[in-house]
């Protein structure tokens, strides 16, 4: 079932954001994120059948392959995948469905900036789709900071080769604590306190947009 | 008895342990392992150098070529670093192309060198747009027993120390580049980076540097990578359960003492080759 393209025009300093939910017929769950103009599509698979040598006794197993836009994956979306499977590993209640797997693709439709927080917004969306218990949702926010120190949150690409550093964060909805967090370049650590804080502040607006799209959309249905 | 306590209840045999502030191995929760260097061990590459933290034993080679700059940045030489982890060293490798661990640890790697201005790459390039450096260094684990990435940040550091390049003057008549064996360079190092790696139990409790049993029995894992003007490099954190504000405060303090211990040391064994010449 298709619900509206959710458009929201964000206050404080997110780029425009929307999210659209369940467009794919054979995942279990898909979802696509849009940031500015970074887009992405998750699909979930889950719970599924895992191969003898992958399977874990007690809980279920995660795999997220991330496809770029262009060529096959390489060592950066090697990394980006861990990041994205261990904060969904964190967020799932594997201990519900041992022996199998819930599989997450994502696939890069276009990328400008803020590109694994989109990666980890779309696959929350795509998670909640596919209705796998979860003990918590998660977002994820991007903060630049540049050359003269000011901080960005939701940096464009452009404004991500400018800056010196870059810091993303994946905040949990619950507690509202820092679930990863991954970064280059480098930084004080004032300034890592001050993202950590701004990453919570704009983490808010983003739960605020789950819960109001998952509403309207199961309000739909009669 | 302990032996089938902690086979068949691994994570309980560790609680008792945590419960009175101490590791199964003695350690306290804030404790490395003791950490030893050992460089020049691989006499055919241009640096190499070898640490073991622990048992885990991690050992980098350094080989520079020569190469055409990159047409993005003609005035720029590169590093390329790859991180190995062959079946030789655990049981959860199995041969074939890299893993995600290796993959992920060689992009952390990558991402460390050009957070911390390692090395200034202006310094590698010979000729701009004509002829440059290109450091590949290929870290392979020998042993593992927790805690790579600290591992290869430092003995990444210790190699690249290590390493010496010939002199290359491009001849004006054949156009081609000449190497001069005898006479050779250290690299010039900028910052060093210097990182930490502490796990999470129980959403509680932190330890520093893990062995690989604690590694998988945490619920979250953590790496603090500082320089020795204590800014922050790199803060990794892939995932896992949720970290307090206080808690990574605390980590980052610890990651900075741990940057004047092994400053210390790679300076010591440093100056230790130097005086044996």
């Amino acid at each position: 079932m298709r619900t509206m393209m959710e458009l929201h025009q964000s206050c404080s300093n997110l780029r425009e954001y929307g999210s659209e939910q369940c467009l794919l017929s054979k995942p279990d769950g898909s979802s696509t994120f849009v940031q500015g103009d970074t887009s992405i599509l998750a699909g979930v698979y889950g719970p599924a059948e895992v191969k003898v040598s992958k399977e874990i006794y007690d809980r279920a197993t995660v795999e997220v392959l991330i496809q770029p836009k262009m060529g096959l994956p390489g060592v950066r979306e090697r990394a980006r995948e861990q990041c994205v499977r261990e904060t969904c590993e964190a967020a799932l209640l594997l201990t519900l469905h041992p022996r199998s797997s819930v599989t997450v693709v994502l696939q890069v439709i276009h990328d400008d900036g803020s590109l694994l927080s989109c990666c980890l917004n779309a696959a929350c969306m795509a998670l909640m789709d596919a209705g796998l218990p979860m003990s918590h949702l998660f977002c994820s926010v991007t903060c630049a900071i540049s050359k003269e120190g000011q901080i960005i949150t939701d940096p464009t690409a452009l404004q991500e080769k400018e800056s010196r550093a870059l810091l993303t964060f994946a905040v949990d909805s619950v507690e509202r604590t820092v679930l990863m967090s991954s970064t280059t370049g480098s930084f004080s650590v004032q300034e890592l306190q001050q993202c950590i804080a701004l990453s919570k502040k704009a983490s808010e607006q983003i739960f605020q947009f789950y819960r109001e799209s998952v509403k309207r959309r199961y309000s739909k249905i009669k | 008895m302990a032996a089938g306590f902690k086979t068949a209840e691994p994570l309980e045999y560790h609680r008792s342990f945590l419960k009175e502030n101490c590791r199964p191995d003695g350690r306290e929760l804030g404790e490395f392992r003791p950490t030893t260097l050992n460089i020049s061990s691989v006499s055919t590459a241009d640096g190499s150098a070898l640490v073991k933290i622990g048992n885990t034993t991690v050992i980098c080679g350094i080989k520079a070529e020569l190469t055409t700059p990159p047409s993005d940045a003609p005035n720029r030489g590169y590093i390329v670093p790859n991180v190995d982890l062959p079946p030789l060293c655990s049981s959860k490798f199995r041969p074939g192309p890299p893993g995600e661990q290796a993959q992920a640890a060689s992009q952390f790697i990558a991402d460390v060198i050009e957070s911390s201005d390692l090395i200034n790459m202006e310094e590698l390039c010979i000729e701009k747009s004509k002829l440059c450096w290109v450091l590949y260094c290929d870290i392979m684990c020998l042993d593992y027993d927790g805690n790579l990435l600290d591992a290869c940040i430092i003995v990444l550091l210790a190699a690249l120390k290590n390493a010496q390049l010939p002199e290359v003057t491009i001849n004006k008549e054949t156009d081609l580049a000449e190497a001069d064996i005898q006479k050779k360079k250290p690299l010039k190092i900028n910052r060093l980076p210097v990182g930490s790696s502490f796990a999470v139990f129980d959403d509680s409790i932190i330890i520093v540097d893990p062995t690989a049993e604690e590694e998988s029995l945490s619920t979250a894992l953590l790496t603090v990578v500082t320089d020795e003007e204590d800014r922050l490099c790199a803060v990794h954190k892939p995932g896992g359960t949720s970290l307090s504000g206080e808690k990574l405060q605390h980590c980052i303090n610890r990651a900075i003492t741990r940057n004047k211990e092994i400053s210390k040391l790679v300076d010591k064994v440093t100056e230790s080759t130097k005086t044996a010449k």
